[in-house]
């Protein structure tokens, strides 16, 4: 039972080393612009690099070093790094009621160490539950990559020509679209969600009072109140809402 | 001057802090139909939000930008593969800007 066990979970892992590999090389090309950002910020490659192995958020991240070159407080550093990144507590969230029963504490404490966008839009795409071991495959691979485009990005700045910078930086945004575009394609009301979101987004971002809104701040705000709204207009029977 | 090491300590702190209470806490599964459904919608709503207007403004040029986001969405819908939806836009970007930049 327990060979039987383990055997699955190293599968599990090479599906997620898998997996990883599109999440890295993404990584690797918006680092490698985090990491001119740090060396603005007066950061040398080594530090960038540490940054990024531990933090792994890439708007939390971008506020971080801003507020390393305007010499913050280290107290409000700490709040707007709260901000910048509290879409991760819904993320979170979602993410504890997508693990198996028979995940461990030390699970948890470990995935905890690598939410973000990408690595949770595959983990949440899964059928079933999430078997950690998944997860930790693709962090595996994933991390790497975003700390050494940090590493490199700092490091030799612009050495890639803009013209691969520019076409590398909509990777992430393709797989995004992988994650929800199919959903919606399966389900009436997803598209409705979908297109809804991107429609209150666009409206957030060009309307004259809301556009000064940190990007951060306006995702949270359409997360709460669009996946609210829907909870309420089609709420998900028993059955449904494990899928 | 304050130390860059204390800075990447607190920045650690917190987002680590974010991720890590919810996973923990939250054991459970929760029956509250009401907050099953919130949490099943905030993934597709997170990521909808965060890829538009942004990806088109992510390149060079707003036109390899919207080029993007339309062979994206018809990639994805068509095979729904990952790698293949991710290459499919940045191939797009490229070309589109060797034609027009």
């Amino acid at each position: 039972m327990r060979k039987k066990t383990e055997s699955i979970n190293r599968k599990q892992f090479r599906r997620g080393l898998r997996t990883g590999i599109p999440i890295s090389l993404g990584y690797l090309a918006v680092s490698f612009t985090l990491g001119i950002t740090a060396k603005n910020a007066g950061l040398t490659a080594g530090q960038a690099a540490l940054t990024s192995l531990l933090v792994n958020a890439s708007a939390g991240q971008y506020a971080a070093f801003t507020c390393m070159a305007a010499q913050s407080a280290y107290l409000e550093t700490a709040i707007i790094v709260a901000v910048t990144n509290a879409r991760y507590i819904l993320m979170s969230c979602a993410l504890s009621q997508k693990l198996p029963a028979t995940a461990k504490l030390w699970h948890r404490l470990v995935i905890g160490f690598n939410v973000n966008d990408e690595i949770f839009g595959m983990a949440i795409a899964e059928e079933d539950k999430l078997n950690p071991y998944y997860y930790f495959g693709m962090m595996a691979i994933a991390m790497p990559g975003w700390a050494l485009g940090t590493f490199l990005g700092t490091g030799v700045g612009n050495i890639l020509p803009s013209s691969v910078v520019s076409a590398l930086s909509v990777g992430l945004y393709g797989m995004f679209l992988a994650v929800i575009i199919p959903a919606a394609k399966k389900s009436k009301i997803i598209l409705g969600v979908v297109v809804l979101s991107m429609a209150a987004s666009y409206a957030l971002t060009v309307l004259p009072v809301t556009a000064a809104i940190a990007s951060g701040t306006r995702t949270i705000i359409i997360t709460v109140v669009i996946s609210a709204l829907a909870a309420i207009l089609f709420p998900r029977k028993e059955e449904e809402t494990s899928a | 001057m304050h130390n860059v090491y204390i800075y990447i300590a607190v920045v650690a702190l917190v987002t680590y802090a974010i991720r890590v209470l919810p996973l923990t806490l939250i054991q459970k599964e929760i029956k509250n139909t009401f907050i099953r459904s919130f949490l099943y919608y905030v993934p597709y709503v997170t990521l909808a939000a965060m890829t538009f207007p942004a990806i088109v403004t992510a390149t060079d040029s707003i036109w390899s930008g919207i080029a993007a986001l339309v062979i994206g969405v018809l990639v994805a819908w068509i095979s729904g593969n990952l790698f293949l939806v991710a290459i499919s836009a940045c191939s797009v970007v490229f070309l589109v800007e060797l034609l027009i930049l």
